[in-house]
């Protein structure tokens, strides 16, 4: 910890509070992954992590360096958009994926005829 | 007074996330399945993302950003491949 | 205009893009960012995007703040269900819903938010039917989920995006 000293308190507490919330989140969707039942139950608790926890981290992050450095900081958002945007992409495929190699669970009622639904 | 908060709220945060990459590396290496093993590969990344960004906070530096982005981008790479590879049997076709 | 910049809004997005990896809005950044605006621009020519139309960017907003709401509603549901006493498998399910919307980019928005939402997730969308399958993690009341995922986020998609 170099530079806390001369961080005004309101900044410390707030990004305190963020990251403290953020990594709570994470860890939580973290122990989902460990807890619920099956594969698609699991597919839910690391999007605790992507959303709220990344988004409360980024902004304290924000908070602080804005703060230290008496201008906006602002690039922690590329990291949020980015993490937005790919999520969904990922957990797409991973679901074809499982789909294609045959689940622990009964298909939904539209079978497989939807493939190829999200090429656009 | 306040400097003390915030180191301590870090030491907090870090362990949190020290502890969810803990369940995530469970998860990778129990399975059952290739695709749970996948899942547990793709919030790893996101969980060593977020732990540099705290470690970034804790030491004043933005250098630590940059990794984090590239950890991001990596991660997502990653994963897509292997969901491809699960799909296909191949990554590039 | 249309022949050195067939797409402003991701020539913006660039320029935005570099500006906020450099930290800085002076001149060469400025010029450099601009540079890779257009020919980002270009390049995505040869993939041929569908023409995007944007309506009401007041209905953006709106969007944007019902949403996060509801990402922080759903992420303390999701995370008092993970913390609460184990639970059967038959609570989660797939389920089907009819869409109206056909607007590329008004479905792949649709992804986003229904994929960060935590508890519901994107499986797949039949263009043909028009029927989109999402999976939830609390499936108990299934009429619900329909009339939220049309009623809050359909609409207002198609009143952007169409």
């Amino acid at each position: 910890m170099t530079d806390g000293t001369d961080l005004p308190a309101w900044a410390a507490i707030l990004t305190a509070l963020f990251v403290v919330a953020g990594a709570g989140l994470t860890l939580i969707g973290s122990l989902g992954l460990l807890r619920l039942g099956s594969f698609y139950q699991r597919l839910h608790a690391p999007t605790l992590g992507t959303t709220l926890g990344t988004g409360g981290i980024l902004i304290g992050s924000m908070i602080f360096f804005s703060a230290l450095g008496t201008r906006p900081v602002l690039h922690e958002i590329l990291i949020a958009v980015f993490v937005t945007v790919t999520t969904p992409v990922t957990f797409i495929l991973l679901v074809r994926a499982t789909r294609q190699r045959g689940t622990d669970l009964p298909p939904p009622s539209p079978p497989e005829k939807n493939t190829k639904d999200l090429a656009h | 007074m306040s400097a003390t908060i915030l180191v301590w709220a870090l030491v907090v945060a870090q362990t949190f996330l020290a502890i969810a990459m803990g369940c995530a590396a469970f998860r990778l290496l129990i399975g059952p399945r290739a695709q749970d093993r996948i899942l547990g590969l793709d919030t790893l990344y996101v969980n060593a993302m977020l732990l540099l960004l705290t470690f970034g906070i804790r030491t004043g530096s933005t250098l630590y950003f940059e990794i984090a982005l590239v950890i991001a981008l990596l991660g997502f790479v990653a994963t897509v491949a292997l969901a491809k590879f699960l799909m296909r049997g191949e990554v590039i076709e | 205009m249309t022949r050195w910049l067939p797409y402003p809004l991701v020539s913006l997005a660039l320029l935005v893009l570099w500006l906020l990896l450099n930290q800085s809005l002076g001149p060469g950044q400025f010029i450099l960012g601009a540079a890779l605006a257009v020919g980002g621009a270009l390049a995505l020519t040869a993939l041929e995007p569908p023409n995007l139309r944007l309506r009401r960017p007041g209905a953006i907003l709106e969007l944007s703040f019902l949403v996060i709401a509801d990402i922080v509603r759903s992420n303390v549901a999701v995370a008092r269900i993970i913390l609460g006493p184990r639970r059967p498998d038959e609570t989660s399910g797939f389920m089907s819903i009819p869409l109206e919307m056909r607007a590329p980019y008004g479905l792949a928005a649709l992804a986003i938010i229904i994929t960060s939402t935590p508890g519901t997730l994107w499986v797949g969308f039949d263009s043909a039917r028009g029927i989109l399958t999402i999976h939830v993690l609390d499936l108990i009341d299934e009429a619900s989920w329909i009339a939220t995922i049309k009623q809050r986020y359909e609409r207002r998609l198609m009143e952007i995006f169409e």
